[in-house]
């Protein structure tokens, strides 16, 4: 029973990713991506990753599509031209043979996996209370593995600092987004009226239960994020200019709590990001606390891309 | 673990539909999404390991499961640079194609001041 369900959402995946790369519109491959990472999550709560699964359907389906249909709406116009480019028959005979020379290579890797499997799991089961979180997945991507996470912060950094730097001259310290000039007392304004709120809330309990049960500061921030540009779509707020210095400040505040925190392992507990015993889980919910309002921010402002008009008085 | 097996038979086939789009489409935004299609077929591969390394209780390893999270949101991160990089070629050429003659023939986007 069970596998007929795995079977069928295996089917749907593939068959949706053959429409995403085979689709002849990009607006209906964009379309088809949207619903591929929303079945995914469902593959997730399968393979028992409820913390993946929610960041998948956050992330992956929810923030990553958005950005996508923006980016297929602004390229529209050109889509005619695109279409008219097209590989040669020889090139997609040698892309035909390096996909399937992967996809079998992968194959018979899968089939050929140890059993029993290796697994940390043991490992972790051993250590987790020392660190005073419940979920074992926060555990390692707070304590274990505490470096990879301060690194993923910084990589989000960076990655808005380059979105940022492509933005034209003329719109430098700008606004980032369109203006949004929805109505007031339209439907869209109501309903992020109404949602905000309760997505705020939805947002702070998933990053607040994650310290013992499957949620956590991603897939929180995400939500958060969703919401403020929610507000931002429906004109209720408008964009920070980029230029703000207390902007600025929030988006460095968690990484730099972070990179302290790690010192202060340095001096306390013998190694970078190491925590003193009892303080194990007040350290990991600073740095929680540190880093939620800065991937919000993070998030948000990486959806609404470089600045395209100035900041107006 | 047939379910293990399964999921990771699928990620195989997305991992080289995706890399099939990548070389064939010559626009960048359908580069992009295959893209995002071969990363979801990693994220999958390591996801059906770590429901494998199931141990001590717990119904799936912990520590792949951490890093695919960190994985999703890295990705998330390099989507959104490749697309202002996308949108800033077109705003700057009037054209989203990466081959030379289109990107020559029409600059009607015009230059920075």
């Amino acid at each position: 029973m069970i596998d007929l369900l795995n079977v069928g959402l295996v089917v749907l995946i593939v068959g949706l990713a053959v429409w995403i790369i085979f689709a002849r519109e990009t607006f209906s491959a964009v379309v088809a991506f949207i619903a591929y990472g929303l079945l995914l999550t469902l593959v997730w709560a399968q393979l028992n990753g409820i913390d993946v699964a929610l960041t998948e359907a956050a992330i992956g389906g929810g923030l990553t599509g958005a950005l996508l249909v923006g980016a297929a709406s602004r390229l529209r116009l050109t889509e005619n031209s695109a279409q008219a480019e097209q590989s040669g028959a020889a090139l997609k005979w040698l892309a035909a043979g390096v996909s399937g020379a992967v996809t079998s290579a992968l194959a018979v890797c899968v089939l050929a996996l140890p059993d029993p499997a290796p697994s940390l799991a043991q490992e972790v089961a051993a250590n987790i209370d020392r660190t005073g979180v419940g979920n074992p997945i926060t555990a390692v991507l707070l304590a274990f593995r505490a470096m990879d996470t301060l690194l993923e912060a910084i990589v989000l950094l960076f990655a808005l600092i380059g979105v940022w730097s492509l933005t034209p001259d003329r719109f430098w310290a700008g606004r980032p987004g369109i203006k949004q000039s929805a109505d007031p007392n339209g439907i869209l304004a109501y309903v992020a009226r109404v949602l905000a709120p309760l997505g705020i809330v939805v947002g702070v309990y998933i990053f607040w239960v994650g310290a013992d049960y499957p949620g956590g500061k991603f897939q929180g921030a995400t939500i958060l994020a969703a919401m403020w540009l929610l507000v931002m779509m429906a004109g209720l707020a408008d964009a920070p200019a980029i230029s703000r210095r207390t902007l600025r400040m929030a988006l460095v505040l968690g990484p730099v709590v972070f990179i302290a925190i790690g010192f202060l392992g340095v001096a306390s507990a013998g190694a970078f990001l190491a925590y003193p015993g009892e303080y194990a889980k007040p350290l990991i919910l600073v740095i929680e606390f540190a880093l939620m309002p800065s991937l919000t921010l993070i998030l948000g402002l990486l959806l609404l891309s470089a600045p395209q008009r100035a900041a107006e008085p | 673990m047939a379910g293990a097996t399964l999921f990771g038979l699928c990620a195989a086939v997305l991992i080289g539909l995706g890399v099939f789009g990548l070389i064939t489409h010559p626009q960048p935004l359908r580069k992009i999404l295959a893209f995002n299609v071969i990363g979801s077929g990693v994220f999958l591969l390591f996801g059906a390991i770590a429901y494998r390394g199931a141990a001590a209780g717990m119904s799936a390893d912990p520590v792949p499961q951490a890093l695919l999270i960190t994985g999703i949101v890295v990705a998330f991160s390099a989507t959104a640079l490749a697309v202002a990089l996308l949108l800033r070629l077109h705003d700057e050429t009037g054209s989203a194609s990466l081959s030379a003659e289109a990107t020559n023939k029409e600059p009607s986007g015009g230059h920075d001041a």
